[in-house]
């Protein structure tokens, strides 16, 4: 069999085999159970007693969500001052400047709400300070902070009757000592044996064997990587992101790297089953997701490997594949299989050029994107696939005549209208900010070219260009058609915005929903109760997000990727 | 309101201390142990000199060396500034582009067909430092190599066969050939001759 297919097959098997045992130790975690590195209890006790902060005290919903905003509005100041200022600050061997007012409100906010969209380039638009206390420091808490989310979730739905959803600080800290630490240190170490750089010279000068002179970037990269992929964060420390040769060296560092994307955000699906004590549902739960997810990546992988018609009817050999934008070391069914992952999770790292790679792959990217729940990122993933649930649970209560009961709770209107604005808030603000751009490229030509004109490809794919930045954008995802010239005024403050709404929505609204259910009276299943960890029910479920998805994005879809696909082939 | 905030900063303070400074610490000293490098890019040598960091690529333009891909990273290879083309598959001028470069290709190895030439080495990398090529995209330069450098052709592919990497653990990912590497084995048996 092909090596390239036989790559990707491994790495998914991979994923899968770890994620299950990771999803039990994560549950036993969340339950303040035993586990081997409650070693780490004295440091952790220590480091609430400085801070003043009482880890046992019960939170309601309300005081959770209030304690999650304030940390992350302190965190924006945090971020928004060490960026604009960091030319001043020690660390910048490479001599750096400050990043611009609207840059740094962007950069600021993608860190913060765990999308790490970049408009900027890793080697000279940070400095090693601010890679490591804002990008790398952010990478941990916002992956820590959906985390805990999702963890307070879990214990309100494996709760009868509660007013409580846990504490928000003991959670966030045991997410990131417990779950990404040690896990980010194990990559690291790989990395790092690699040749992945981890060091704090600057540049390094060569003269090439032809004579010219090569400055070669390098950096504390094996510390940020790790991160950045067990986190769903994707902010590269190079400015290609894990396309670069020394952020991904070799083709083993490109499997952990893949590995390391989504094997938490499965793993957080299994971890519902063990702390439930409701394996069923979680396979079921878990099979909708894979089963997406592996379609994704036939589809992606059929069209890379067959490579671009256009270059085929130029008549040279194209065996390897579409090779625009990718990598010899990791070839092109790779790169399909990592930008299928990194869009299913809110991940958003990429070996290879999403902009480049062909019609159909594109629109499976942005599709999956644009439908948010299939593993999704750390936390807020599996809480967006919550909110389809509660849906999927009303609908298919209406049309079997049954009460709509989720865990022993009955849902309601209130919770209704929550999920219902939840969901559809995500195409909203993808849809309405396309609309805007799209009204500014056609009626505003000269605001576009004060911009420097935007877009790096004409006719459809320009609109993909722009499509594929806010639903990036929107989805936390970070990825990007990268051709997009997006370090403008105009682009760094929508998206920015986008960001910040399609983050915290959400959250506010999944803790709301779970948090009002949890203080509603449980009723014990019986002959009348809709059963949700069937097979049907899973299909049921997808059906209702792919609707949701299908209906809201089909048309825009339609005007970019397929238009493009039925122009080449 | 005002002592979560300052809760919040003093836990920030707290993490950075645990992450951006002993995480980050724990990494540096593994690296300076375990790293190819002491934590730098690994580099590679000729005649005791420093030629380049093993897995950045470097522009090849003469015909006495063996090329990588097309890059667009700054003016070529420029590696303080990776950078993909980001074209999309259906841009006429992208697609112009990659025709003038088959042509110049076929200038230089007027033995191939049109049909031998590699699409890698006419399409641009995603980091624009892409250090391999496949092992096709080597046997095709051989004859200009050896021509341009008075070597014997099977001299040359014997090089190029010591060069190549295959699969990792020969099952996953694709064969490669590192043209730094290669290159300098060049020049190697070129000294010797």
């Amino acid at each position: 069999m092909n090596t390239e297919l036989l790559g990707s097959i491994a790495q998914i098997v991979g994923m899968i085999v770890l994620a299950y045992p990771l999803g039990r130790y994560i549950a036993k975690v969340y339950k303040g159970e035993k586990t081997c590195l409650d070693f780490l209890a004295p440091v952790e006790r220590w480091i609430f007693k400085l801070c003043g902060i009482d880890p046992n005290v019960e939170m309601s919903w309300k005081s959770f969500l209030k304690a999650l905003l304030t940390v992350n509005l302190f965190w924006f100041f945090w971020g928004m001052f060490l960026l604009y200022f960091q030319q001043y600050l020690p660390l910048n061997p490479d001599g750096n400047a400050g990043q611009s007012s609207h840059l740094s409100f962007n950069t600021c906010i993608s860190f913060m709400v765990n999308c790490n969209l970049q408009h900027y380039s890793g080697e000279s638009g940070l400095t090693y300070f601010t890679q490591l206390f804002v990008i790398m420091l952010f990478q941990f808490i916002t992956a820590a902070t959906g985390m805990a989310a999702l963890a307070g979730i879990y214990k309100v739905m494996a709760a009868k009757t509660t007013q409580t959803i846990g504490n928000f600080w003991n959670l966030l800290m045991k997410s990131t000592t417990r779950v990404l630490l040690p896990l980010s240190l194990i990559v690291g170490f790989i990395l790092i044996m690699q040749g992945t750089p981890m060091g704090f010279d600057g540049k390094m000068k060569v003269t090439t064997l032809e004579g010219q002179e090569q400055m070669v970037s390098q950096g504390p990269a094996a510390a940020i990587i790790p991160i950045k992929q067990l986190g769903t964060n994707g902010g590269g420390y190079f400015g290609v992101n894990s396309s670069h040769p020394l952020e991904n060296p070799t083709y083993l560092t490109n499997m952990v790297e893949c590995w390391a994307i989504l094997v938490l955000p499965m793993a957080m699906v299994f971890a519902l089953g063990f702390y439930l004590k409701r394996k069923k549902l979680a396979f079921s739960i878990f099979g909708v997701m894979l089963f997406a997810y592996l379609v994704s990546v036939g589809i992606n992988t059929y069209y890379e490997m067959h490579g671009n018609p256009m270059i085929l009817a130029m008549g040279i050999d194209q065996d390897a594949g579409a090779m625009e934008g990718k990598e010899t070391r990791l070839g092109p069914a790779a790169t399909a299989l990592w930008s299928c992952t990194t869009t299913v999770t809110s991940n958003g790292s990429v070996n290879g050029m999403h902009d480049s790679t062909m019609p159909l792959s594109g629109m499976m990217e942005m599709l999956n994107m644009q439908i948010n729940t299939w593993f999704g990122g750390v936390g807020v993933g599996f809480m967006n696939y919550y909110a389809f649930l509660i849906i999927a649970v009303f609908i298919s209560g209406l049309m079997v005549g049954r009460t709509s009961e989720f865990l022993g709770k009955k849902v309601e209107a209130r919770e209704m209208k929550i999920a219902t604005i939840v969901a559809l808030a995500h195409p909203f603000v993808i849809l309405i900010g396309t609309a805007v751009a799209c009204y500014y490229w056609v009626y505003n030509p000269a605001f576009v070219e004060a911009e420097g004109g935007w877009l790096n490809n004409p006719g459809f794919h320009g609109l993909s260009e722009m499509l594929y930045e806010y639903t990036s954008a929107s989805a936390n995802n970070g990825s990007g058609f990268e051709g997009l010239g997006d370090n403008t005024w105009f682009w760094n403050f929508t998206t920015g915005l986008a960001l910040i709404i399609s983050r915290y929505l959400p959250i506010v609204g999944q803790v709301a929903i779970a948090g009002l259910l949890a203080q509603k009276k449980f009723i014990p299943e019986s002959a009348g109760t809709l059963k949700t960890d069937t097979a049907t029910f899973a299909v049921m479920t997808f059906s209702v997000i792919f609707i949701v998805a299908a209906l809201s994005f089909f048309p825009a879809l339609t005007l970019g990727p397929i238009a493009e696909y039925f122009s080449i082939y | 309101m005002i002592s979560t905030l300052f809760k919040s900063f003093k836990l920030t303070i707290a993490f950075c201390i645990l992450f951006s400074v002993s995480y980050v610490f724990i990494l540096w000293l593994f690296a300076q142990v375990a790293s190819p490098n002491k934590g730098n890019a690994k580099v590679l040598e000729l005649n005791g000199k420093v030629v380049g960091a093993a897995n950045v690529g470097q522009n090849f333009t003469q015909d006495i060396y063996f090329w990588g891909r097309p890059s667009k990273a700054g003016d070529g290879y420029d590696a303080s500034s990776s950078a993909g083309s980001n074209k999309g598959p259906s841009n006429e001028e992208y697609l112009a582009e990659v025709e003038a470069r088959i042509d110049t290709f076929l200038v230089h190895h007027p033995y191939l067909k049109r049909e031998e030439v590699p699409a890698e080495m006419v399409t641009a990398s995603g980091s624009g430092l892409d250090p391999d090529i496949s092992p096709k995209a080597a046997y095709a330069q051989v004859q200009r190599v050896a021509k341009a450098r008075g070597l014997a052709a099977d001299k040359v592919m014997a090089l190029v066969n010591a060069n190549v990497e295959g699969s990792l653990l020969g099952l996953f990912g694709p064969g490669k050939v590192n043209v730094l590497k290669l290159n300098i084995a060049l020049e190697k048996a070129n000294a010797t001759k």
